[in-house]
């Protein structure tokens, strides 16, 4: 079994991020479950949502306390969340920002990490461009198809179809093939240097 | 059709599929995306035939519900928690008229404190208010039930309460095979009411019963409950033919051959303490889980039987009746009455607390090892507990418990675990 967390602030469709991850998955024939933390989901409030993949029923219903992936919409929540709780040391690890780890104070923290399951993305960025408004997920979710390889891109983007439609869609879409491609030349990168 | 979908979705559509004509709701959480949903259905004409009716409160939801019960319209409602207490009379008043109104009950805590997250309190304070009570373990069961819940009730004449998990159910997304309507429709014969209030041929409903008759038509409505135990099972079995997948039933054994250690429970439950029986079943440890669909009737005989080779029993439950101690429990030592084996109660879930695997790994160790008390608080902080009783005893006006307890253990928004 799979399992992500998702950190954000309410507002950030951290939620529905779950959601979109686990119908991806779900189209790719995969047993699925996501769930949010049913905390206060206020705006701006910290919120976590899970997400948990396998080939078979899931019957557990505890939330994620050991994720084998982390997304984090939002890194104002790194030192005011314990986002990393339970992260397990060759676990994906996928922040919304545009500075380095080393730029975010992470990077003593990171080292016995595997780094090329360890990246930021400008996701916000992603979504400005194309969506307009400050919301990270759809980008994210394109970035983690990229990082991790446990979906890909194509069912990212028939799971964003399902849950928005039209032209809100084409626009979450495209940011989310930004990230993807984005989080590609990253690894391409860092491959050609390692 | 496989979907991928919200619980509470997943619920509206098989609740659609059943054809309700009407249908009457007051939103509260977690219920609420259900009935919007059949709502959209409704305002949106992919739902036809079907009166969506606001109202002002659940008491009148239910009252609605009644209403349209009686004249012979297949009626259906969903609340959870203060909204249940808020329509208690109407509660009783529809399974004392026999009127098989199907509600769906997204389970959450009662305050005080207020609390909106999930445990049994809301559906257990009406265990004895007549209506028969089935829990969905997954959010395909809960989608399975509702069909049922209007098959059952209506032969019945009975109201139907399906409960399922608030929060982690309702709001889980996950694979649910949702029917046709031409398969529902086969399953599920127009409603044809025992009673009517109908023009052509009219009759009262809700006659005053005075001490000459009320034994008997009370023990009437035990009499329909005691046929629902026997109607239950042909119901479930009837569903597997046409949907061709096990829901439902009475109870659910799940590894109890063999089993010396035997773990009851309800609910949403169930699927994290198979996980944890599966590993400890790994490690040679006999353990074995029975799952109970329905709470009522109360399958005794099933229960019985199921447990009969057991050693020991742990029932671990989301509710908890203050001054004694379990709710679930004690009905299960009603069941092994005259038998030997021990019957524990765990309290677990609490206003959402997480029942994780861990806890409930060390829970059934002690257990096995007949190290747990008779009545046991899982994961239980005893630290706040003595600060608080230690404050009670120093001074009078030690202040309100909630609120201090919420000081000392520092919380400013809800943990996730």
């Amino acid at each position: 079994m799979f399992q992500v967390r998702i950190h954000g602030r309410g507002g950030q469709g951290v939620v529905t991020a779950a959601e979109m991850l686990s119908v991806a998955a779900f189209l790719e024939g995969r047993h699925a479950q996501a769930f949010p933390s049913f905390g206060s989901e206020r705006t701006g409030a910290p919120v976590v949502a899970f997400c948990r993949i396998d080939d078979k029923e899931i019957r557990l219903r505890e939330p994620v306390m050991q994720p084998d992936a982390l997304i984090i919409q939002d890194p104002t929540l790194l030192f005011q969340v314990d986002v990393f709780s339970g992260l397990k040391r060759d676990g994906y690890m996928l922040i919304n920002t545009n500075k380095s780890f080393d730029e975010l104070g992470l990077g003593d923290f990171v080292k016995d990490f595997r780094h090329e399951r360890l990246l930021t993305v400008p996701a916000t960025e992603f979504a400005l461009k194309h969506v307009g408004r400050p919301l990270p997920n759809a980008a994210l979710l394109g970035g983690f198809a990229a990082i991790s390889g446990m979906i890909t891109i194509d069912s990212v983007t028939d799971a964003i179809r399902q849950k928005f439609s039209g032209k809100l869609a084409d626009m979450n879409i495209a940011a989310a093939r930004d990230a993807y491609n984005f989080v590609q030349e990253e690894e391409k990168e860092a491959a050609s240097h390692a | 059709m496989l979907k991928q979908i919200e619980g509470s979705r997943g619920v509206a559509e098989a609740v659609a599929l059943c054809r309700p004509e009407v249908i009457c709701a007051y939103p509260i959480s977690p219920q609420t995306h259900i009935v919007e949903g059949l709502g959209e259905m409704v305002k949106s004409g992919e739902l036809t035939h079907c009166e969506f009716i606001n109202v002002e409160s659940e008491f009148a939801a239910m009252s609605v519900a009644i209403g349209a019960s009686a004249a012979g319209a297949r009626a259906y409602t969903a609340t959870a928690s203060q909204g249940l207490l808020y329509m208690a009379e109407a509660v009783y008043n529809a399974s004392g008229l026999g009127l098989p109104i199907v509600m769906t009950v997204a389970n959450r805590a009662i305050g005080a404190p207020i609390n909106i997250w999930n445990d049994h309190s809301d559906s257990m304070s009406m265990r004895d208010a007549g209506w028969i009570q089935v829990f969905a373990e997954n959010n395909q069961e809960a989608l399975d039930l509702h069909i049922q819940a209007f098959k059952l009730g209506e032969e019945l004449s009975l109201p139907v309460m399906v409960c399922m998990d608030g929060f982690i159910l309702t709001h889980a997304y996950e694979r649910v095979d949702v029917p046709t309507q031409e398969q529902v429709d086969r399953y599920l014969p127009p409603y044809e009411p025992r009673q009517v209030l109908d023009p052509s041929e009219p009759v009262s409903i809700g006659a005053m019963v005075g001490p000459e008759a009320f034994t008997e038509v009370r023990y009437l409505a035990h009499a329909k409950q005691m046929q629902a135990l026997e109607l239950i099972p042909h119901i479930a079995a009837e569903f597997k033919q046409i949907f061709g997948r096990d829901s439902g039933g009475l109870v659910k054994p799940y590894r109890i051959e063999d089993a010396e250690t035997v773990v009851v429970a309800l609910g949403s439950l169930l699927g994290t303490i198979k996980d944890t029986v599966d590993d400890l079943r790994d490690e040679g440890h006999k353990i074995g889980v029975l799952g109970i669909s329905s709470f009522r009737p109360f399958p005794i005989p099933d229960i019985r039987d199921a447990l009969a080779e057991a050693q020991r029993v742990v029932v671990v439950e989301k509710c908890f009746a203050v001054g004694i101690g379990g709710i679930v429990s004690r009905d299960v030592r009603m069941a092994l009455r005259n038998r030997p084996q021990p019957v524990f109660t765990v309290v677990a879930g609490l206003g959402g607390r997480a029942v994780t695997k861990v806890s409930l790994e060390r829970l059934l160790r002690d257990a096995v090892a007949d190290k747990i008390e008779q009545l046991t608080f899982l994961d239980l902080d005893w630290n706040i507990v003595n600060k608080q009783l230690e404050r009670d005893k120093a001074k009078r006006r030690s202040g309100p418990i909630a609120e201090s307890v919420l000081r000392d253990i520092g919380v400013v928004a809800a943990k996730m675990v």
